[in-house]
């Protein structure tokens, strides 16, 4: 909301500067978001009176002028303009001084001659016909103000004006007006706010003569209320009312349109203005469409109607959308002679879901969105007639009609001094507290407030507690330290878990990475992920962003690999990233999805293969003391390579699925080495987290240690040896590391060799060959029972 | 005899002397202590002596023995000494080749701030809450006073699951409040961080999904002092003891009195310059008394509790802290951008 300082001072007196203002407005909940100085690029640009005018000997089409610029002697000036005469008055650029856009006016010489300044036009002081329409539109701007040469023209033109930029929030409708904003200012300031009820003359005649008001729905529409004009005469608005809308960021067409957005402004209701003559069978009729029904709205566009949208309506057909815009059928043109001012409350709801299915959001719809007084209705209608007159832009009809459709309420409350001191933390007067409140414009008798109707956002004592704290001020407020039950705080077990396995991430080289939770369904087309898979089942939003965000994601993988995808774009050679990622996982039978976090791995460069990422996740995976988990072979995901992919389980649970990265999918997603990606189901881990160990005492005997070599078949894991290892070795065995395998000469085809150390410690003795000896042998009798295995 | 062992000692010590390098020094030692060493063959012929000069030569001859095996050691550890100097030297490194890599990940920026917002509290004695993102509209909404027709559950700025816009992603952590006092009788004192989805399109302040830090506190007493008094150690936690904050009302439909928090502008202590946009005042919050409609909707007895509540946008946390001038830069994750914290 734009409010013009000059407009501002008719209601109330403010001596403060801009910024002061601002400030003060701002902190006692007028939200200022900035303060134009009109005409602030403008300096050194006064009134002057042309004296002389002469041809330019070496120019057919520049004139030498002599003009008073208020001076002891008059400066000459070279001007192309045509349009000039002797005795006109013109803004006068002087040396030295600038303009609109940046532009500076020096003095100088045109074809010879000495020009000590320029004439300016309308569109070089920032100006156009809207402002001043007896301008020229080219040529000289010739002022027909009251001034006199060396005036300022900034005070000629109305830009001797200040406009403040409100934020005003939902709950203030009464602030997107210059008196609401005025009565906030005066109780800012203290100042007295001069408030004056319209005066209508009035010619005579009967309104009901000329028209009937019927609502057929009282909800959506509480109040009408009409005034008719006569004799019309359309012309200009004058200068202080073409002034005053241009700062309000409005623009001036002719003075009935003017009239009604001039009260708009000024008390915060919205109006319209009818051609009486296009009203059909004297009539106005305030329903919901017909099925089917169509009107051309005042921008020229058709609009078709649903049976939701209030209308205004005459005997037959519509003739404006209600709270929206008009119609072209009863536009007010040059012909128009009787007008019908329209002053109604319309349902905010209603009028803003109209608005957005016709896609026309205007000034007025913003207004009623927010729910309109129901009480302002006549005062607007009032003033508006009362501007007619003032104007002189036609005769009012005697006589109002004033529909009130529903019950108008009035909230009153008690004012609880001690709860709303107690809310605050304050020691705030009774008597303050009235004051505050009687200047708000609330009624305060017996320690009954009555809310004034303007106000629909108070109804309880928290309400009022804020309307005496703003003024009493924020900031004045003590700020304390609260004193309550003493309550146990802190993280949880597992946030601090979560914490300390994204140290270990960061402490193993991967960076943290933040993506989008939603997706879309090419990222699972880009993942190779089946049509059928039940990763697809994802939520869906109904109004998305686009396509490629509407999927509540299953999975953090796509997130990952696009990311992977866009450093090595980057050219980031070596990359390792991770993500706690939430995912969203439908389930059958609830609403709500359940939301799980995962903890995604990701990497590609030189260093990167199948067992650093594996040797990476044993390592986060130890950290929450999940020291065997089980890789298992998967051939069968299509994200991944066929031949190096694993799940991980503990204690039966599946934690995850980890590998690299299936070739067709690196290479979808524009990466040219070997990716490496892993998806941990955190919550599982945390469940499964074995519980804290307690301290075993170090056995006091030496440990033995003993490799064993052996050749198998190609296709033997590791993890098989290691089985069979361990259950021959029995409980002296401690430890079985695999440290070398071996394939080619002189190993037989589709054989392998696998080295290991094997620990063996005893609790009760040092061990010695006699003790570890037979442990071996039986070792290797097993593995070559089970595994078809040789000693190498 | 007599001169003799003069003779050996004085010709040893200076052979010792001369000595370069541990060989030499050995056969020094070979040649007058070995087996047929000089002075060795002197000893031998001992048995010539008569009886009264037998005790001394033996006793001059083992004086000139240790004399030889003193410098003999001494020599070896001088040459050992030199030998370990000339090796240390020659294994002088250039200490300025870079170390061996040890590569470390980083902290997304977001999460550096969370973590620093979370500890602030926790430490005050808050729990983190925690809820879900696809929510009812009953929470995000209606139990927070956002009644039917509000324009925020429009569906031109609210994501929707269902056609009767009953399931939507939450707008805000604001529903976790609701969420804590349905389950928990007061003392209730927690925050909720998580992800909030509104429909803007991405620029350079504005994304579909973003970060929010929610806090509440519920108990006997609590007053908009107490809010002002948390949220100054709040700011001041986080940019030094000397931010200033400075409260203004505003409004939000779940909590009455309201308030917007600014802090006085780092760049221009208040004055006003392009950081700040000239106000001299940066907007970092939101916060207020919580709305007694909502502590009933949720069966707190308001003649006995009072709250208050704050949410702040984590991003604006954010990108403050690390002078971040597009949002984008944060769901990015080009590694130049996050290796740079």
């Amino acid at each position: 909301m734009k409010l013009s300082r000059k407009w501002l001072s008719e209601f109330t007196d403010i001596k403060a500067t801009d910024k002061e203002y601002a400030d003060a407005m701002t902190l006692s909940g007028s939200k200022v978001e900035g303060v134009e100085v009109l005409g602030a690029e403008i300096s050194n640009v006064v009134v002057g009176r042309v004296l002389t005018i002469e041809r330019h000997s070496d120019s057919d089409h520049l004139w030498i002028c002599t003009v008073d610029v208020g001076r002891e002697n008059p400066i000459q000036i070279v001007t192309g303009a045509q349009n000039v005469k002797v005795g006109d008055l013109v803004p006068v650029a002087l040396h030295g001084s600038t303009l609109p856009g940046g532009i500076k006016i020096k003095k100088g010489n045109l074809r010879g001659v000495k020009s000590e300044g320029m004439l300016c036009s309308l569109k070089e002081l920032g100006l156009d016909l809207h402002d001043f329409p007896y301008a020229a539109e080219d040529g000289i701007f010739i002022l027909q103000e009251d001034c006199k040469p060396g005036d300022d023209i900034k005070g000629v033109i109305g830009f001797d004006d200040s406009v403040v930029e409100f934020e005003i929030t939902n709950n203030r409708p009464d602030c997107f007006s210059i008196i609401g904003l005025a009565r906030e200012s005066a109780v800012t300031f203290g100042t007295e706010l001069k408030l004056k009820a319209p005066e209508v003359k009035g010619s005579g005649g009967d309104i009901m003569d000329y028209i009937d008001i019927e609502i057929e729905d009282s909800k959506l529409c509480p109040r009408y209320t009409a005034r008719v004009v006569k004799n019309i005469k359309i012309e200009p608005s004058p200068k202080w009312m073409r002034q005053r809308l241009r700062a309000s960021g409005i623009r001036p067409i002719n003075n009935i349109v003017d009239i009604t957005n001039y009260v708009m402004l000024e008390y915060g209701q919205p109006m319209h203005a009818f051609d009486y003559s296009c009203v059909e069978g004297k009539k106005i009729v305030v329903r919901t469409a017909r099925a089917g029904e169509t009107l051309e709205t005042l921008d020229g566009n058709f609009r078709k109607l649903s049976t939701d949208m209030l209308l205004i309506a005459d005997a037959y057909r519509p003739i404006g959308v209600a709270g929206v815009m008009g119609g072209g059928n009863s536009e007010i043109t040059d012909k128009t002679t009787t007008i019908v001012f329209e002053s109604a409350n319309f349902n905010g709801v209603s009028v803003r879901k109209t608005a957005t299915a016709l896609g026309m959001r205007t000034d007025a719809s913003g207004r009623f969105e927010k729910g309109l007084d129901p009480m302002g209705t006549l005062p607007a209608v009032q003033r508006a007639c009362e501007l007619v007159e003032m104007l002189g832009a036609g005769e009012v009809v005697d006589g109002v009609v004033d529909v009130v459709a529903a019950d108008i309420e009035t909230v009153t409350l008690p004012l609880e001094k001690d709860k709303i001191n107690t809310l605050l933390g304050t020691d705030i007067s009774g008597q303050f507290m009235v004051k505050v409140l009687t200047d708000l414009g609330f009624t305060v008798e017996n320690g009954i407030v009555t809310v004034p109707s303007w106000r629909p956002d108070i109804e309880h004592y928290s309400d009022i507690a804020e309307e005496v704290a703003r003024f009493y001020g924020y900031n004045v407020i003590e700020p304390t330290v609260f004193r309550g039950a003493a309550v146990e705080g802190g993280l949880t077990a597992q946030q601090a878990a979560v914490r300390s396995l994204g140290e270990l991430c960061r402490g193993i080289g991967f960076t943290e990475i933040l993506t989008y939770s939603f997706i879309g369904d090419s990222d699972y087309d880009k993942l190779h992920i089946s049509p059928d898979s039940p990763l697809r089942k994802s939520l869906k939003i109904l109004n998305p962003l686009g396509d490629d965000t509407s999927l509540m994601r299953t999975t953090g993988l796509p997130s990952m690999l696009e990311v992977l995808g866009r450093n090595s774009s980057y050219r980031n050679r070596e990359v390792r990233l991770y993500e706690l990622a939430k995912v969203y996982i439908p389930i059958d039978g609830a609403i709500l999805p359940d939301e799980r976090t995962r903890l995604v791995l990701g990497a590609y460069g030189e260093n990167e293969d199948f067992f650093s990422l594996k040797g990476c996740l044993e390592a986060i995976l130890k950290s929450q003391r999940i020291t065997e988990p089980e890789f298992t072979a998967k051939s069968d995901n299509p994200s991944f390579h066929p031949g190096r992919c694993a799940e991980i389980t503990f204690g039966g649970k599946v934690l995850g699925i980890m590998g690299q990265v299936h070739p067709k999918v690196q290479e979808s997603y524009g990466i040219d080495m070997p990716v490496y990606a892993a998806e941990l189901d955190l919550d599982i881990i945390l469940e499964s987290r074995p519980p804290e160990a307690t301290y075993k005492p170090l056995s006091r005997y030496p440990s033995v240690y003993r490799d064993l070599a052996i050749v198998c078949d190609a296709d033997t894991t590791v993890a098989a040896i290691g089985k069979v290892i361990k259950l021959a070795g029995g409980a002296l065995l401690k430890e079985v590391k695999l440290f070398d395998i071996y394939t080619g000469s002189p190993i037989p085809e589709g054989k392998k060799s696998a080295a290991f150390s094997l620990e063996f410690c005893s609790e009760e003795q040092s061990l010695t060959d006699v003790d570890v000896a037979p442990l071996m042998e039986r070792i290797l009798e097993l593995l070559e029972k089970e595994l078809g295995a040789q000693i190498r | 005899m007599r001169k003799l062992l003069g003779e050996i000692k004085a010709s040893s010590l200076s052979a010792i002397e001369e000595a370069a390098d541990p060989g030499a020094l050995e056969a020094v030692r070979v040649a007058y202590l070995g087996k047929k060493g000089s002075l060795t063959s002197v000893l031998k012929q001992m048995g010539k002596l008569s009886a009264e000069e037998r005790p001394v030569i033996g006793q001059l001859a083992n004086e000139v023995r240790s004399a030889i095996e003193d410098a003999i050691a001494e020599k070896a550890s001088q040459l050992s000494e030199a030998l370990l100097e000339l090796k240390l030297k020659s294994e002088k490194l250039d200490v300025t080749i870079p170390g061996k890599p040890v590569n470390t990940g980083k902290k997304h920026p977001m999460s550096i701030v969370l973590d620093e917002v979370v500890d602030i509290f926790t430490g005050m004695g808050y729990s983190v809450a925690e809820g879900p993102e696809v929510e009812f509209a009953d929470y995000n909404f209606t139990k927070l006073n956002t009644s039917a027709g509000h324009p925020a559950r429009e569906w031109q700025d609210t994501f929707y699951f269902t056609e009767d816009s009953s399931v939507l992603l939450r707008t805000q952590t604001s529903p976790v409040q609701i969420r804590v006092m349905e389950t928990q009788r007061p003392p209730i004192r927690v925050i909720s961080p998580g992800r909030v989805y509104r429909k803007d399109e991405v620029d350079a302040t504005h994304s579909p999904m973003f970060h929010q830090v929610e806090g509440l506190v519920v108990d006997k007493g609590i007053t908009m002092g107490d809010l002002k008094g948390t949220l100054n150690t709040l700011v001041k936690r986080l940019y030094g003891p000397d931010a200033q904050t400075r409260f203004r009302p505003h409004h939000f439909p779940f909590t009455e009195p309201s308030c917007e928090v600014d802090f006085q502008c780092f760049e221009c202590r208040g004055q006003g310059c392009r950081v700040c946009k000239g106000e001299g005042w940066i907007e970092i919050l939101g916060a207020g008394m919580v709305h007694p409609k909502v502590l009933e909707g949720c069966g707190i007895d308001t003649d006995v509790y009072s709250g208050f509540a704050f949410g702040v946008g984590l991003e604006r946390l954010t990108m403050r802290r690390f002078n971040i001038s597009d949002m984008r830069l944060l769901f990015e994750n080009d590694m130049r951008f996050l290796g740079q914290f």
